[in-house]
């Protein structure tokens, strides 16, 4: 579904990020196509994470431009990029612990169905919230679960729903910091099941550091090292880039060839 | 089960209330009927902030004790001005001066949650009793203002003189008051302030401002506030500086925490019951603030789900039938218990009269028996009966636990196995 020549969902152009003196992401390039399956990839302390901070919001940007679906987002805060149709999940399961799994998925869908912070609906009549909630358990599988408080289900079931609360609200451009992080072989299969079923027509931001994942997953992939993005291509493309094998494997292009 | 089945204890909760004055027809038992009316509005109100939203406030009394003034100005000037209006909707002028002053401060409070929200709440807590004694036109400075209740205008004949149509006149209001605070925790904004209590960060990236709903909660929590405020003007008939200050919005934090702020009936609970010590242990003994003091740190400590969490905890045992079965254990531990509350009460009640009332000599009785303060008899009652107490109980307190939980067990995979 690789379309380079297409609209650009999210475009990130020259940013840069302080955390005090020191630069975190310096110059980061990035164009994100409509409707494509898109994965960051690059070493630990790259700036993947912080790069998710600064698209959704969590972080503002010390310069440079990030673009939404072709509007500028610098500056707003989580929730009103949120609601232009973006939306994140978390490296470090991030749910609500006390709330029931239905609960947590209803939270997800509350705005995106205009109830904004209404208190003269019921929430128990309000069956469209309810409908699209269940409708969403039953695509991650936690139909089951639908009234244990979210904070005693296994992790697995927790990244699950981690993902249901990302994907409830309807937006069309995910972003998933490292969902399959900490899972065991058969359950990230089924992550990736899971994400590739949700992901359907929309554009996903995916940071991964499964390579079986990624290159199972991704139309494209960017090679982030030390804060700035160093290739963008097919994964086809990428296995055999020798600067991203030198950065990324830290060998030489020549000696992982004979490997 | 019956579609309409969540009404049934509403309609227990209303013929309770209409029938409460038969029972108890005392006139101390309708005035302290109508203390906890109004201290259950004030209770929920601040809970709809910590228990459901999350912000512990430090200064809830401000709303309280505002909606207090304004009534009692408004029955001042609907008096003079002999305006048409009936005593009933006074308590809507409270709720609003109780929403206007919550708008205000708020916008500038709920800019931030956790700690740093307390601490201006404190702020702005500290300002208004300040300006209480300043303000001498508003305020009334020592004497407070005063007014009367019955010179409104009356509807069918009601003056509301007697007491007991100031009870039912508050009991109607503590009922819609009631009804209104658990149907805003069943709305869309009240389901997210659970969420932002439970998880701030994350209700942002679903598309809330944590903020604008930290700001809401906080302007309904203010309005209900003053709607008590309000009723206790009426109640009163005089409002005094004293209850914009710490000492009510200590109070009331301490009848949600007592009650238990993790369920909507918990501060109903915490009200009645400090109401009640309030009004009944006073009679008896001088220190009765000390036993709610020490009250709320066994709660804190021991019970942090207040004591409406602790009889929900025997509400699976209860249904599944295996309540019973802890039965035994609470009987072990009820001698070791009673032993420490004896001695407990013993030693402050000994203290108390030796401390502060002296100059009686040390002849004193209590719980019907006479004895003297000072003699070493006592004291060596007072040890044993607390450290025998005391050592009993901690060797026992881990069979009550282990019954708890394997009762639970029992009831949970009947439950399942249903």
């Amino acid at each position: 579904m690789s379309n380079p020549q297409g609209a650009s969902a999210l475009q990130l152009i020259d940013v840069h990020k302080n955390f005090g003196v020191t630069p975190i992401i310096r110059g980061l390039n990035l164009d994100v196509k409509q409707g494509e399956r898109h994965a960051i990839i690059g070493p630990n302390g790259a700036g993947k994470s912080t790069t998710f901070h600064l698209v959704s919001g969590r972080f503002p940007v010390s310069s440079g431009q990030v673009l939404l679906k072709g509007q500028s987002i610098n500056g707003l805060p989580p929730y009103l990029i949120n609601r232009r149709g973006m939306s994140r999940s978390f490296q470090v399961t991030n749910i609500f612990p006390r709330l029931s799994v239905f609960e947590n998925i209803r939270c997800g869908v509350l705005w995106s169905l205009g109830y904004k912070y209404s208190f003269w609906h019921l929430i128990e009549r309000s069956r469209d919230a309810r409908e699209r909630s269940e409708a969403i358990l039953e695509q991650i599988n936690l139909t089951t679960r639908r009234d244990v408080p979210a904070g005693v289900l296994s992790y697995a079931e927790q990244r699950a729903l981690e993902i249901g609360i990302t994907i409830a609200g309807g937006a069309d451009v995910i972003m998933l910091d490292e969902p399959t992080a900490g899972m065991s072989r058969s359950e990230t299969e089924h992550a990736v099941g899971l994400i590739r079923k949700v992901s359907e027509g929309k554009t996903l931001v995916i940071v991964e550091h499964d390579m079986s994942v990624v290159f199972d997953l991704a139309d494209r992939i960017s090679v982030l090292v030390y804060g700035q993005v160093i290739a963008t291509d097919t994964p086809q493309r990428i296995r055999g880039n020798a600067a991203v094998q030198e950065a990324y494997l830290g060998v030489p292009a020549t000696e992982s060839d004979h490997a | 089960m019956n579609r309409h089945a969540y009404l049934l204890p509403w309609i227990a909760a209303v013929v309770v209330v209409l029938l409460l004055p038969y029972v108890f027809s005392s006139g101390a038992a309708i005035t302290m009927m109508s203390l906890m009316g109004f201290a259950i509005i004030f209770a929920l109100s601040f809970n709809m902030l910590l228990g459901q939203t999350g912000m512990l406030s430090f200064g809830h009394a401000v709303y309280y004790g505002l909606g207090g003034f304004m009534t009692a100005h408004a029955l001042n000037v609907i008096a003079a001005g002999k305006w048409p209006i009936p005593l009933p909707v006074l308590p809507l002028v409270g709720g609003l001066t109780g929403l206007s002053f919550a708008i205000l401060f708020g916008w500038v409070s709920t800019k931030r949650a956790g700690t740093a929200f307390s601490m201006i709440s404190l702020g702005i807590g500290e300002l208004v009793a300040a300006c209480s004694l300043i303000l001498r036109g508003f305020f009334g400075g020592e004497g407070g203002i005063s007014t009367s209740r019955t010179a409104t205008l009356r509807l069918f004949g009601i003056s509301f003189g007697p007491q007991i149509q100031v009870y039912y006149l508050i009991a109607a209001w503590c009922l819609l008051c009631m009804a209104a605070m658990y149907a805003f925790t069943r709305t869309p904004l009240g389901r997210m302030c659970n969420a932002v209590r439970d998880n701030p960060e994350r209700a942002e990236f679903v598309g809330y401002s944590t903020q604008m709903v930290r700001f809401i909660a906080f302007c309904v929590a203010g309005f209900f506030a003053g709607v008590a405020g309000g009723l206790a003007a009426i109640h009163y008939e005089i409002v005094t500086s004293s209850v914009v200050g710490a000492v009510p919005s200590g109070y009331v934090l301490l009848m949600a925490y007592i009650g238990g702020v993790a369920f909507f009936i918990g501060p109903i609970i915490g009200a009645v019951l400090m109401t009640l010590l309030q009004i009944s242990l006073s009679d008896y003994t001088g220190a009765w603030q000390l036993y709610v003091g020490v009250m709320f740190v066994l709660v804190v400590m021991y019970a942090p789900w207040g004591l409406g969490g602790l009889v929900l905890m025997h509400a699976p045992l209860l249904s599944a039938g295996t309540f019973r079965r802890v039965l035994p254990a609470y009987a072990l531990v009820a001698l070791p218990s009673a032993m420490l509350f004896a001695g407990g009460v013993l030693l402050v009640e000994t203290s108390h009269h030796l401390l502060v009332k002296a100059t009686e000599g040390p002849a004193m009785r209590l719980f019907g028996v006479g004895y003297e303060a000072n003699s070493p008899m006592v004291w060596v009652a007072i040890v044993v009966l607390l450290v025998v107490g005391g050592v009993l109980l901690k060797r026992l307190s881990p069979k009550v636990s282990e019954a708890f939980h394997a009762a639970r067990q029992d009831a949970l995979s009947k439950r399942i196995a249903a």
